[in-house]
C-alpha cells in the first residue's frame, strides 16, 4: 500500500531534485532505404523516419502528463548511414543528413543520431564517404548527430581512422566557427560503441537491433546527491548502498515509462540505459556527487575512486529494476553539461589528464571538452588514441567529444546553449604527437588473458 | 486505473468540495482521502479511479492543474503506477 511519505518523496525528487526521464529514443532501421540515387535514398530515409516516429513526441507528452514525470528529450537513432548510403553513387552523404534533419524536425524531436560509421578494423568506401561528409553535414543541419567507432576490444584500434578523425574534428570546428565550433558537440569518436545507446550524440541503431525499438535513458544526479547529503561521514559501504537504492528507484520509473511508451507506439521495448546524466542546472551535477563523498573539488586526488564506486553502484542498483539493461549505463562526466565539472575545470583542479583517468571507470569518456582553437589535428588524434586504448584494453565503451574552439584559448569560455551547456577552454599538453599519428596502420587487439 | 491527486497550499474554505466537484465533472470517482493541516497549510491526497473518466488522463491532469492555479493551490494528478514502481518491489 502506498503511503503519503512515498508519494511526497517522489514529487520532491521531480520538483526539487531534477528527477526526469532524460530521453526516449526510437531506433529505426533504415536498411531498406538503399538506392543507387542519393536523392531517392534521401527521400526513402525521410519517409521511413516520419512514418515510424510521427507519434513519438505526442506519446511522450501524454505520458509526461499522466505520470507527472518530465521526459526531457524525445529522439531518434537510425542505422549507421555509411551502411544505408553505401549503394549510392555519390561522393557525399550530406543530402542524407539533410533528409534526417528534415524528418527529425517534422517529428518534433531535438536530435537524430546515426550519421555514423563503424571502422574499427577498416573503412569501406561508404565509410570513407560518410566520414568525409561529416563536417559539411553537421554544418548544414541542426539536429543530426554523427559518430565514428575507431576501435574495439576485438579488433584493436584503426589508427588511420584515428588520424583522419583528428582532421575531421578540426574541419568541423572551423566550418562551424561562427558558433564556437558547435558542430563538434554533435560528433563522437568511439571505441567499443554500443548498438542500443539512447543518449546523444553517440546514438545509432545497430544492425543487430530489430526493425524499430524504443530505448529509454534515465537520469537523476540530483536525487543521488540529495540522498548522499543524508549520510555525511558514513563509510563507503553505506554510500554504495544508498546509491544503489536510489538508482533502483530511478530505474524502475524509467522501465515503467519505457514499457508504457512502447505499448502505445506499438514498438518493442529495448533497454533502459541506467545513466546518471547531468545537466548544466544547479543541483543536477555528477561532480557534486563526487564532492559530496568528501572531495574538496572534483578532480582532486580520490576523484577516480569516488567515480568508480558511483559508476558501479548505479549499475548494481539499476540492474534489478529493469528487465533489460543496456546502452552506456553508468555515470557520464561531460564537462560542459555539468555545473560542478565546469566549476572544477575553471578553478584548474579538473584537468584533461585527470579526466582521462576518470574515463577508465566512468561510463563513457572524454565528453564535451573545449580545447584551444590552435590545437593540432595530430594532438586531437592522439587524445582519441589514448581514449580508445583505455576502452580497448578495459573492454568498455570510451569516447571523445572534443571542441577545438576556433579563435579561443585557455581561459576563454565556449557557449553551446541549452543542454549542451558551456565549457571553459582547457589546456592541452603542448608537445607534439605528429610522428606517432603519422604512422597509421592498426594497433592489434589486446590479449584477454594474463590480465594484470 | 487509479491515480493520485495531491493538493498542497494554504487552507481555505471549500477546497475538498471544489476539487471533488471538479473531478466529478470528469466522471472520476474518489476512493480515499487523507489530509493534514499544519499551521494553516494543507496537504491532501486522494486516491481516485479514472477508469471511467470522460477525457484522456493526460487532459484530465492538465485540467486539474489549471483548476489548482485558479484556486491558488498546487493540484496535480498522476497515475498511481509511478509511485508503486518507485516504492514497491
Amino acid at each position: 500500500m502506498l503511503n503519503v511519505k512515498d508519494i511526497l518523496s517522489t514529487q520532491d525528487m521531480i520538483d526539487k531534485r531534477h528527477l526526469d526521464i532524460r530521453t526516449i529514443t526510437m531506433g529505426i532501421s533504415l536498411l531498406d532505404c538503399t538506392d543507387t540515387d542519393v536523392n531517392k535514398c534521401a527521400d526513402k530515409i525521410y519517409d521511413k523516419i516520419v512514418r515510424r516516429a510521427e507519434n513519438l513526441v505526442k506519446v511522450g507528452q501524454e505520458i509526461e502528463w499522466e505520470f507527472g514525470i518530465p521526459i526531457v528529450n524525445k529522439r531518434i537513432a537510425v542505422t549507421p548511414i555509411s551502411l544505408v548510403g553505401s549503394s549510392c553513387q555519390t561522393d557525399s552523404y550530406v543530402p542524407l543528413a539533410i533528409a534526417m534533419d528534415r524528418a527529425a524536425k517534422n517529428c518534433g524531436v531535438n536530435f537524430i543520431g546515426g550519421f555514423s560509421a563503424l571502422v574499427q578494423k577498416g573503412a569501406t568506401s561508404g565509410d570513407e564517404v560518410l566520414i568525409n561528409s561529416i563536417p559539411e553535414a553537421l554544418a548544414q543541419t541542426e539536429c543530426v548527430c554523427a559518430s565514428v567507432n575507431v576501435g574495439s576490444t576485438r579488433a584493436g584500434i584503426n589508427m588511420d581512422a584515428v588520424a583522419k578523425m583528428g582532421r575531421i574534428i578540426k574541419e568541423t570546428a572551423n566550418i562551424t566557427a561562427d558558433k564556437d565550433g558547435l558542430g563538434c558537440a554533435k560528433l563522437v569518436v568511439f571505441a567499443n560503441a554500443v548498438e542500443d545507446n539512447p543518449f546523444m550524440a553517440g546514438a545509432f541503431h545497430g544492425v543487430g537491433e530489430p526493425e524499430c525499438v524504443l530505448n529509454v535513458g534515465v537520469s537523476g544526479p540530483g536525487v543521488v546527491y540529495h540522498a548522499l547529503q543524508g549520510i555525511k561521514g558514513q563509510p563507503f559501504d553505506v554510500v554504495a548502498e544508498t546509491v544503489k537504492k536510489t538508482a533502483f528507484r530511478i530505474t524502475r520509473m524509467g522501465q515503467m515509462v519505457g514499457v508504457e511508451a512502447s505499448k502505445r507506439l506499438g514498438v518493442p521495448f529495448g533497454i533502459v540505459d541506467l545513466s546518471l546524466a547531468p545537466t548544466p542546472a544547479v543541483g543536477d551535477s555528477v561532480a557534486r556527487i563526487l564532492e559530496e563523498m568528501g572531495l574538496e573539488v572534483c578532480g582532486t586526488h580520490g576523484t577516480t575512486a569516488a567515480l568508480a564506486l558511483l559508476n558501479d553502484a548505479v549499475k548494481k542498483g539499476g540492474v534489478m529494476a529493469s528487465n533489460h539493461v543496456g546502452g552506456l549505463s553508468g555515470a557520464f562526466i561531460p564537462v560542459s553539461e555539468d555545473e560542478g565539472m565546469i566549476a572544477a575545470a575553471e578553478c584548474g583542479t579538473l584537468t584533461l589528464s585527470k579526466l582521462e583517468a576518470m574515463t577508465c571507470v566512468c561510463s563513457v569518456g572524454l565528453d564535451m571538452i573545449a580545447v584551444p582553437g590552435d590545437t593540432s589535428a595530430a594532438t586531437i588524434s592522439a587524445i582519441i588514441a589514448d581514449e580508445a586504448a583505455i576502452g580497448m584494453v578495459n573492454s568498455k565503451t570510451t569516447a571523445v567529444r572534443i571542441i577545438p574552439a576556433p579563435g579561443k584559448s585557455v581561459g576563454d569560455r565556449v557557449e553551446m546553449g541549452g543542454l549542451l551547456g558551456s565549457a571553459p577552454v582547457m589546456p592541452v599538453i603542448d608537445k607534439g604527437s605528429e610522428l606517432f599519428i603519422d604512422r597509421g596502420g592498426r594497433i592489434p587487439a589486446p590479449l584477454q588473458s594474463l590480465k594484470n | 486505473m487509479k491515480a493520485i491527486v495531491t493538493v498542497v497550499g494554504k487552507d481555505q474554505v471549500g477546497i475538498i468540495a471544489a476539487v471533488c466537484v471538479h473531478l466529478a465533472s470528469y466522471n472520476v470517482n474518489v476512493l480515499d482521502i487523507s489530509q493534514t493541516v499544519m499551521q494553516g497549510f494543507l496537504t491532501m491526497m486522494m486516491v481516485v479511479d479514472v477508469s471511467a473518466c470522460n477525457v484522456p488522463v493526460a487532459e484530465l491532469a492538465q485540467a486539474v492543474e489549471e483548476k489548482g492555479k485558479e484556486m491558488n493551490l498546487s493540484i496535480r494528478l498522476q497515475r498511481e503506477d509511478i509511485f508503486s514502481a518507485m516504492h514497491q518491489v
